[in-house]
């Protein structure tokens, strides 16, 4: 085992509005749940600070506006960070703040080192293109022109993820949301990114689909070793799959650690409970 | 050889809406030798449990040290070790049993054990064949293995609850209550698994409610009273 992170983020800060002289000041400023009352500026993410290893699951859990999401578009650059520092270890980059490289190299960035699969399919996948279009897509945006070559790797992809092979022509506008979300994986797996995130990938699927999709991310973290980030609102998902789970309340990370350890001894108030509402 | 030397540990639990604690341990200090198989035993509630949890870092001690002799780093301290390292030690060096099996939705019970040896990076071929063998040893039934545990007995579970542990053969094993909920037939089978383990040099340190079983099988026992150990003795 490695012990250098490959991803490293530090005080992260996303807000937006344009602040007042009430909220300017970290120290000062009195905030309601997430956002200033005199200026209504959201403070949706503020002080973010943490580590992925190479190989490993790291679950964000927290309730709905916890500013999990936004977390990760900051760090897919669907977001532009207010604030803060993003480090990746590839050769290309070394001890380079991400945050502050130009639109070309992030570009870059998100077309070989990162993968996005979203909640909602239809924000991954062009959903009037076929399905292995879609993967030639994110293969053409990596630099790919070789047809014969991204076919192959398409076609392995959308197998891997037990796609219907004699279905991969169609549109996923078609497609079953457990099957949507698949070809979202597949697409984003297609440029073989070391680092991964999934936002609420389960989120809306029966069990029986959810079982298959957990399976998949479980199979691809140890067959290509594929570092993830996995946010959800479910703790039974978090707990089959991560490591080691930071918990958001209002735009902060109140609480990190082990995940058994978060789920039976969790210290801050809000984490115990919410593992209290576990079923 | 000391293997585990616990000293002074504490833990209580702070139900922070309720403004609350629960003392669970209280100074407790406690060692044991390499390849020893030692029994905690103790009414309900009395924090044997929480001493488990508290070495596999499930739980968070707030005072005391719980050095273990590991392969890797030598002498480390579980409670301050990073989660890094805990990671890698539950991996490879330390691994917990319960009676419950937790495990990943619609995979076979061959798959689970193969999945905990790959976790190690040995490759799938080998895999195969200590599932095959881990599987055999402990006894479960062949034509349960390509099923799904879910449909499992309870004696069934557990003892691939302890195949899934032992395949990673690591060198030491905590068993926190694994006959709880078991009659007298499925409790025997987990009596002679146990025992191979033991045989095969697997450090054991295990908490029961059943104490015949632990005279059967324990090198020493510890009493649980009042959130410490009230005795320490060998068994008979």
């Amino acid at each position: 085992m490695r012990d250098e992170p490959i991803l490293q983020v530090q005080r992260l800060e996303k807000v937006f509005g344009r602040s007042c002289s009430h909220c300017q000041h970290q120290d000062t400023r009195q905030l309601e749940k997430n956002f200033c009352p005199y200026c209504g500026t959201v403070y949706a993410c503020r002080n973010i600070s943490f580590e992925l290893f190479p190989g490993e699951i790291l679950g964000i859990v927290g309730e709905s506006g916890s500013g999990k999401s936004t977390l990760m578009q900051c760090l897919y650059f669907d977001e532009t960070a207010t604030g803060g520092e993003m480090f990746i270890n590839h050769e290309d980059f070394k001890e380079k703040n991400i945050f502050a490289l130009s639109n070309q190299q992030k570009r870059y960035v998100r077309n070989h080192i990162l993968g996005m699969v979203y909640q909602n399919p239809a924000k991954g996948l062009k959903m009037n293109f076929s399905s292995i279009g879609n993967i030639a897509e994110k293969l053409i945006a990596a630099g790919n022109r070789h047809v014969g070559e991204m076919e192959r790797v398409g076609t392995e992809l959308l197998d891997k993820v037990h796609l219907p092979l004699f279905r991969m022509k169609e549109e996923p506008k078609r497609f079953s949301g457990g099957m949507q979300q698949r070809v979202q994986i597949a697409k984003a797996l297609s440029n073989y990114p070391p680092i991964l995130f999934l936002d609420e990938v389960t989120t809306g699927l029966d069990l029986s689909v959810q079982a298959s999709v957990l399976d998949l991310i479980k199979t691809i973290q140890r067959e290509m070793g594929i570092s993830m980030i996995v946010v959800s609102h479910d703790l039974a998902v978090i707990r089959m799959l991560a490591d080691r789970t930071m918990v958001m309340l209002n735009g902060e990370v109140i609480e990190k650690g082990l995940t058994d350890q978060i789920l039976e001894d969790p210290q801050d108030a809000y984490t115990q409970q919410l593992v209290y509402s576990l079923l | 050889m000391t293997f585990l030397k616990i000293e002074g540990l504490e833990k209580n639990f702070q139900i922070v809406h309720l403004g609350q604690t629960i003392h669970a341990v209280q100074q407790l200090n406690f060692s044991m030798n390499q390849g020893e198989f030692i029994g905690i035993t103790g009414k309900s509630g009395s924090g044997k449990s929480t001493i488990l949890k508290s070495i596999y870092r499930t739980y968070l001690p707030e005072a005391g040290r719980i050095y273990f002799d590991s392969e890797k780093y030598g002498w480390i301290d579980l409670q301050k070790a990073s989660e890094r390292e805990i990671i890698y030690l539950r991996k490879y060096e330390i691994g917990y049993v319960s009676q419950f099996l937790n495990v990943m939705p619609r995979t076979t019970a061959r798959e689970l054990v193969e999945q905990s040896v790959l976790e190690t990076g040995r490759s799938l071929l080998e895999a195969q064949k200590e599932a095959e063998e881990v599987l055999s040893h402990f006894e479960l039934d062949r034509k349960l293995w390509d099923t799904y545990p879910n449909t499992f007995s309870g004696g069934e579970k557990l003892r691939l609850n302890i195949a899934i542990a032992a395949v990673k053969k690591p060198r030491l094993l905590l068993l926190d209550e694994p006959t709880a909920s078991l009659d007298q037939q499925s409790k025997q089978k987990v009596k002679e698994v146990i025992q191979k383990l033991k045989e095969s040099g697997t450090t054991l340190l295990g908490v029961f409610h059943d104490i015949e079983f632990m005279d059967e099988l324990c090198d020493h026992i510890f009493e649980m009273s009042q959130q410490s150990f009230k005795r320490a003795g060998a068994a008979l």
